[in-house]
């Protein structure tokens, strides 16, 4: 069999997004929480479910990171690697995370803000805008890759 | 007297791995292994030093923590030392040990649910229940607790690698899950001990070693998780062979 980049679509997708939603997790928190320390470790308003919910996401992406760099090493190995298809991934798994931790944990479960200072809303939006330039970059790309050439798979 | 034990226990494994891998039917033993189980004496003995000298401070019982129930149980993990007792012992011993993982309560005890279940239950009870505030009044009771968290952390850990001899395996998807909402359970109480704090321990230590016990915590995550993802490279697709039927390795 004869691999090229197109032998393993939903590989070099797959492990873009879960790279992506663990590049995001970990620029959060060596980024936001520890260097700049914009985030607080623990914010007196966090509920239950919120604190939940931050620990299952900080488990996954954890995970996340490590697993999609064993499926790029697996696909750069058989020459499969297809950058610009891994890329969109990347952006769309990026995106995801920061939409989400921008709108589910820093607003509804109110776990951290971006900062804490009086002119919030600005930082909230630009953080939710990068996510949305991030989702719809990803989904550009992921959307090229899929014209040029593949029938059916993702 | 633990220095003695820490010796003699790196002493014992090495004259059986040396002793085995002069057996022409087995293979020679990985040198690796060797530092693994060195490695994995060195964390217990740190361990027990800092137990004994650090008995007030929380932040300490937190690296005793991370030393005794994460890093030593994944080191001597990787040590298979019942697959090197299984190459050392007469075959009749050894049938009678194969036959004991075998039994009904062994096999679910060590399977992956209620392995994570025991390790991080057991820590959700000591640290959210009065368990810790009497631990520090009765020695015996710290002592067993101590044993508990080593014996379900090395349980949970193989029964997370399968490096060591398992008859009924998990695949990798379910021991995937199980990991991600084990250390979901670690993160949340590391940040509950944060804002809560600990009856006994002042709030600036409790604080600091529960920074420690989250980020510390990924630290030994991270390397379990990468060992167990290295298993799963070489039995998916990106194998160099044809993919082996799990559970016929070794």
């Amino acid at each position: 069999m004869v691999v090229t980049h197109r032998t393993y679509p939903n590989y070099n997708l797959w492990s873009g997004i879960l790279f992506g939603i663990g590049m995001m997790a970990f620029i959060d928190e060596a980024l936001f929480h520890l260097l700049l320390q914009w985030h607080h470790f623990y914010d007196r308003s966090t509920t239950e479910i919120g604190l939940m919910s931050e620990g299952l996401l900080h488990a996954f992406s954890w995970f996340a990171t490590i697993a999609s760099l064993f499926m790029l090493a697996g696909i750069k190995k058989r020459n499969g690697f297809w950058l610009k298809r891994w890329g969109g991934g990347v952006l769309l798994g990026a995106g995801i995370f920061q939409f989400y931790d921008g709108i589910v944990q820093h607003k509804l479960m109110r776990i951290h803000q971006v900062r804490y200072v009086d002119n919030l809303i600005v930082y909230d939006l630009v953080w939710i805008l990068a996510a949305v330039l991030m989702i719809v970059g990803g989904a550009f790309l992921i959307k090229r890759t899929k014209q040029s050439g593949l029938k059916g798979s993702l | 007297m633990v220095i003695f034990s820490a010796v003699s226990a790196v002493i014992v494994y090495t004259w059986i791995g040396i002793r085995t891998s002069q057996k022409k039917r087995l293979r020679k033993w990985p040198y690796n292994r060797y530092g693994c189980w060195a490695l994995g004496v060195v964390s217990m003995f740190l361990a027990f030093t800092l137990q004994m000298h650090g008995h007030s401070d929380f932040t300490m019982h937190m690296v005793v923590h991370l030393l005794l129930g994460m890093l030593a149980p994944l080191l001597f993990v990787l040590a298979a030392p019942v697959t090197l007792l299984l190459r050392f012992l007469p075959v009749t011993l050894a049938r009678i040990a194969t036959k004991f993982f075998k039994l009904r309560p062994v096999q679910f005890l060590t399977h992956p649910v209620v392995a994570a279940i025991v390790n991080f239950g057991g820590l959700w009870i000591l640290y959210r229940t009065s368990l810790f505030e009497w631990m520090h009044m009765s020695t015996p009771l710290s002592i067993l607790i101590h044993i508990h968290v080593f014996v379900a952390g090395f349980v949970f850990t193989s029964a997370m690698l399968y490096i060591d001899p398992v008859p009924h395996r998990s695949s990798f998807q379910l021991r995937a899950m199980v990991m991600v909402f084990g250390f979901t359970v670690h993160a949340v109480l590391a940040k509950l001990i944060y804002a809560e704090s600990l009856s006994g321990v002042a709030a600036a230590d409790a604080r600091k070693g529960a920074i420690l016990m989250y980020y510390g915590g990924d630290i030994v995550d991270a390397l379990l998780i990468s060992v167990f993802c290295l298993f799963w490279y070489r039995n998916s697709v990106f194998s160099k062979e044809k993919i082996p039927s799990e559970g016929v390795r070794e």
